[in-house]
């Protein structure tokens, strides 16, 4: 199945390695904060854990190894991967509160100086929920519909810069989305549902857009397999992001005075 | 359970049900509109393989359209579900209006795939057969059916309640 002689230098073990490395020193810094703030604080949630260690693990699955080999020259296997590195992954990450974990495993000067930064005017953009989706729509738009994708398998560089884009896009517009870190500024429900909904939209119709116009260098028939991965694949992701977004309204907009029930 | 709280709480319940007369309403009508999006995406595409998933002669505004409409269904699905748990935690459920809403969704939303998805859009055609007319009348006459079964149980809803019953609960 391997054939060899299609291998570009981009495929090579050292961008793999790049791409994974800061993937594992993030679980190893997770594991390490949640052991070492669960002795100060209440232990930290094992579910929370999980996800992080679930969400890295799709990560590195999707940019090392043999999904990320087959990727090059497989448009199904990328979209496979493009799945667990711009969804997935993002979704488990962000579910796992990282942010909540620094913030209570950093000494109380540099935790102020870590919210002041999150609190900042750059990242309070970075997570407003529609340029999250600008970032994450945006930057599919033009991997698929412009030479982007051709260039990416020849020049390592933007392999590299591409394979980030996907993942914080992904991770942003999670945040801005159903985040449970603490926020600077949390938009109205209605706001992000609306966004949702449209971002949603977005993804869908690249997704039947891929599967009748095949991006640079990809056979109909594998822009219609990987189109259909991408639509359904997002669908999959998508009902647990709405999901959550919906049970956060529930819970928010739970009634404040108690009915007196025999 | 249910019941022996409804007697107690009777007189908030209706109280309740003016208060939330609207939430019960959009409830319904997103539920609706998502079922029909759901039995369309499992039944037509997935099982019985009519619709297909993308058709060559899809305008462009059909393909935006399917797109957010889509996206829509599917949020409203989930989303209807958790204004109904609301609803019933508020103990303000109103099964006449949801069930109005529902039918109205459902059929509004099929009506509106049968004829501007289907016929102008042509996202894809309910199936790929000789006399297709013959599916579209069908389709099309049912969602009807729905629209006026969800108005006419709406319009129910609004000569008797809430007035009525509250007024004949206070000599209670």
């Amino acid at each position: 199945m391997n054939i060899h002689n299609h291998i570009h230098h981009t495929d090579g073990v050292v961008p793999q390695l790049l791409l994974a490395l800061p993937f594992i020193l993030a679980w190893i810094m997770y594991i390490l904060a949640t052991v070492h703030s669960s002795r100060r604080y209440k232990p930290w949630p094992l579910y929370r854990t999980a996800c992080w260690t679930f969400g890295i693990l799709f990560a590195v699955i999707a940019v090392a190894g043999p999904l990320a080999n087959r990727a090059h020259m497989d448009f199904t296997a990328h979209m496979l991967g493009h799945l667990l590195l711009g969804m997935l992954a993002p979704l488990l990450m962000a579910l796992a509160a990282p942010m909540t974990l620094v913030l209570r495993t950093l000494s109380i000067p540099l935790a102020r100086c870590l919210s002041r930064i999150l609190r900042s005017w750059p990242s309070r953009i970075l997570i407003h929920p529609i340029a999250a989706s600008f970032l994450n729509l945006g930057g599919l738009w033009l991997l698929y519909n412009t030479d982007l994708y051709v260039l990416m398998h020849e020049n390592t560089f933007l392999h590299l810069i591409v394979h980030f884009h996907i993942f914080v896009a992904g991770y942003l517009f999670t945040m801005a989305m159903v985040s449970i870190d603490p926020m600077p500024h949390r938009f109205p429900f209605f706001y992000r549902s609306i966004v949702l909904i449209i971002s949603l939209a977005g993804h869908g119709i690249l997704s039947k857009f891929i599967y009748a116009h095949p991006p640079a260098g990809v056979t109909l028939e594998q822009a219609k397999m990987g189109g259909m991965i991408m639509y359904y694949g997002g669908d999959a992701v998508d009902i647990v992001m709405i999901f959550i977004l919906c049970l956060h309204w529930f819970r928010a907009s739970r009634p404040r005075i108690v009915q007196t029930v025999s | 359970m249910a019941i022996k709280n409804k007697d107690e709480n009777i007189h908030s319940n209706v109280a309740n049900l003016s208060v939330y007369s609207n939430r019960n309403l959009w409830s319904g009508v997103l539920f609706g509109i998502g079922l029909s999006a759901f039995i369309d995406e499992t039944v037509f595409h997935q099982l019985l393989h009519w619709h297909h998933f993308y058709d060559k002669s899809t305008t462009d505004v059909g393909l935006i359209s399917d797109g957010l409409f889509h996206a829509f269904s599917w949020f409203s699905t989930i989303g209807s579900l958790f204004m109904l748990a609301d609803l019933r935690r508020r103990n303000a459920l109103w099964h006449m209006k949801w069930w109005g809403g529902k039918f109205l969704g459902a059929g509004g939303f099929q009506l509106y795939d049968g004829t501007i998805q289907h016929k102008l859009m042509r996202i894809h055609q309910i199936r790929y057969v000789e006399n297709v007319v013959v599916y579209d009348l069908v389709w099309n006459i049912l969602a009807i059916l729905m629209v006026i079964i969800g108005l006419s149980l709406i319009v129910r809803t609004r000569s008797r309640q809430p007035s009525g019953k509250a007024v004949s609960l206070e000599h209670s």
